[in-house]
């Protein structure tokens, strides 16, 4: 076959040159150009320099710290998220429609807002922070304290990507599952949770995304004590604060290029997911 | 295996869908339930699978109740409308499913788990396409793969859900030989709901005509289709037209006019049910005249639209499509067969 590729599709919507110019203008200026000059910045110091300032003790640990809060947050995010998920989709109780709704909040609150309250919720003379007390727990100002934090944050993107592949899985499937012999758990191991599994994944690699970049809620209630609780977005703030911008440009590049690799992964697992099921999120 | 329901009644929030059904399935044959929707076909066919819990009454497999038992311990298989086949399995892996789940005192081994599937694959002709996933097959390949897979486990009893119902018409009557072929050629008592008449007629060895919750004939096809037991199975099975009739000493009057058929039943208000093919044309005598209101071909026959007498009856009856009945013509017929009912 010999398909010629064709640039202009005949459409009975005109205005492809227009709308693909626009589009262009404004991905270049909204994204690209900021992350390049970004790029440039950080590589300015050539790559002895960035190696060193990327490999600081003070910039590992807080890279570190990010990257391993918001894999236990996604973590737990996912068991619970599912859960949430679960009971929206399958349960018919009084409320439900005003839980499905408070689900968002995370999305429409103000970051610093619901770093606040948490605070003040797990802070030592706070109200959850008072019963661990006396445990010799802390969870405030320590990295419990931000695992929390983007637990929050993090909750809504696990709910809303397994939320529709569960309404499209019909109760049926796990009827047939039953009568072929199937107990519930293995009904639920087997049937319920692989179908749910690209969902699953999805939801796990948004949170985690979000996780990670995570800034306004987090700096409340992290104490931020350099190698224990500080963020790496928040150290970019610090050396920006010192007016080091290219250390600043520094862990902002390492953190751009975890991100992308983190996009790739998503984006791989929806496809694989599309080709094999037929569906993705 | 006998299926035997006696005296269920099954209620959903106190609303009723059953009321005190009894049926015997016999051993191997092809049953079809058969009701407008909301007739409870659907209840009755989920609660012999055990989906369902009886409000009252029991059901028995050959001589063992088999009310109180799950599901998964009734052995039955189950074909969905919608198929409900496991999407992210590939078809081997769907049709072995049942046998996998096994314990593992009963579960055969692994290879001969993979036998059993390829040879249910090949009844269900779709031998080389065991490794796709149910989202690469069409509609009526995802069914067959949906029946090997409810076949694999041996059940004693085979339920079938509308199992057509979504199919379009060409290869519903594909489907439709070939189920009858794949009946034939296992033997398992077979349950099927359907709300197609012409499917049940065509693939049941009996029919059970329900509506409102209550079975209202069971028999044979031709036993149902040739001598309906209420006017509701006259109406729902083939076509038919009603007209308010009185008897007087034997003849049946429509109006003012005997219309030349006579029945030994008492004197009285009755409704007159025929089918628009067992009727034939009078020239003179006594008859049914009306004027034609419609006509239209349809296949080998021309289906006429008549109005009968000054009160508005209007009945459908069949005429060779040559006949130069045009409208406003004038045209006289006597019912062959019919059936008198008592006035609703």
């Amino acid at each position: 076959m010999t398909a010629r590729f064709r640039f202009r599709q005949p459409s009975v919507i005109p205005g492809f040159g227009l709308t693909f110019g626009f589009t262009l203008a404004y991905f270049s200026i909204i994204i690209l150009i900021p992350l390049i000059a970004l790029v440039l910045r950080a590589s300015g110091i050539g790559f002895e320099g960035f190696w060193k300032a990327a490999t600081d003790a003070r910039v590992l640990a807080s890279l570190r710290t990010s990257f391993v809060t918001a894999l236990f947050a996604a973590a737990i995010n996912v068991v619970f998220g599912t859960l949430i998920a679960w009971v929206l989709v399958r349960y018919r109780f009084p409320g439900r429609r005003i839980f499905d709704a408070m689900v968002d909040l995370p999305f429409a609150l103000p970051t610093a807002v619901a770093g606040i309250a948490l605070t003040a919720i797990y802070a030592p003379n706070g109200f959850v922070g008072q019963l661990v007390a006396p445990l010799g727990w802390r969870i405030a100002y320590t990295p419990v304290g931000i695992v929390i934090a983007m637990i929050f944050i993090g909750l809504p993107f696990v709910v809303r990507t397994i939320q529709p592949i569960l309404e499209e899985t019909s109760r049926e499937v796990e009827e047939a599952s039953a009568t072929l012999g199937a107990s519930r758990f293995q009904t639920i191991s087997r049937v319920l949770l692989p179908s749910l599994t690209p969902a699953i994944l999805t939801g796990f690699a948004l949170a985690f995304a979000r996780a990670v970049g995570e800034y306004g809620s987090v700096i409340f209630i992290a104490g931020n004590i350099p190698f224990v609780s500080e963020i790496a977005p928040l150290l970019i703030v610090i050396r920006l604060e010192e007016f080091n911008y290219t250390g600043a440009a520094v862990i902002a590049t390492v953190m751009l290029l975890i991100s992308f690799v983190m996009l790739f992964v998503i984006n791989l697992i929806q496809a694989w997911s599309r080709r094999r099921y037929g569906y993705g999120s | 295996m006998d299926v035997r329901v006696d005296h269920v009644r099954k209620e959903f929030d106190r609303f009723p869908a059953l009321h005190d059904v009894s049926l015997d399935i016999h051993s191997g044959e092809l049953i079809a339930l058969l009701g407008p929707s909301g007739s409870g076909k659907t209840t009755l066919l989920r609660l012999i699978a055990g989906l369902e819990r009886p409000t009252a009454g029991k059901i028995f497999f050959g001589d063992e109740d088999a009310s109180e038992k799950s599901v998964q311990e009734r052995n039955i298989g189950f074909v969905f409308q919608h198929y409900a086949l496991f999407r992210h399995m590939t078809i081997l892996e769907n049709v072995s499913f049942g046998l996998k789940v096994r314990p593992r005192s009963s579960r055969p081994a692994a290879g001969e788990i993979r036998k059993r599937a390829m040879e249910l694959l090949d009844l269900v002709q779709l031998s080389g396409l065991e490794k796709r996933y149910p989202n690469q097959l069409s509609g009526g390949q995802r069914q067959r793969v949906a029946l090997a897979r409810a076949l694999a486990i041996e059940p004693r009893v085979l339920l079938l859900d509308e199992p057509f119902g979504a199919l379009d018409a060409q290869v519903r009557r594909d489907l439709r030989k070939w189920l009858r072929e794949i009946h034939d050629r296992t033997g398992h008592t077979t349950v099927f709901v359907t709300h197609d008449q012409e499917e049940a007629l065509e693939l049941a060895d009996r029919l059970c005509v329900m509506s409102q919750g209550r079975i209202e004939q069971v028999g044979s096809p031709d036993s149902v289709y040739d001598t309906p037991t209420s006017p509701f199975v006259f109406g729902f099975i083939g076509e038919s037209s009603e007209l308010p009739v009185n008897v007087d000493k034997g003849d049946i009057w429509l109006g003012d006019r005997p219309i030349g058929i006579s029945s030994p039943e008492a004197s009285g208000a009755a409704r007159l049910f025929f089918r628009p093919h067992d009727i034939e044309l009078v020239d003179n005598g006594a008859g049914l005249a009306g004027v034609v209101a419609t006509s239209r071909r349809v296949g080998g026959t021309r289906r006429v639209e008549l109005d009968i007498g000054g009160a508005g009856h209007r009945v459908e009856i069949d005429l060779p499509f040559d006949h130069p009945a045009g409208e406003r013509t004038q045209i006289a017929f006597r019912p062959k067969r019919w059936t008198l009912f008592p006035p609703a």
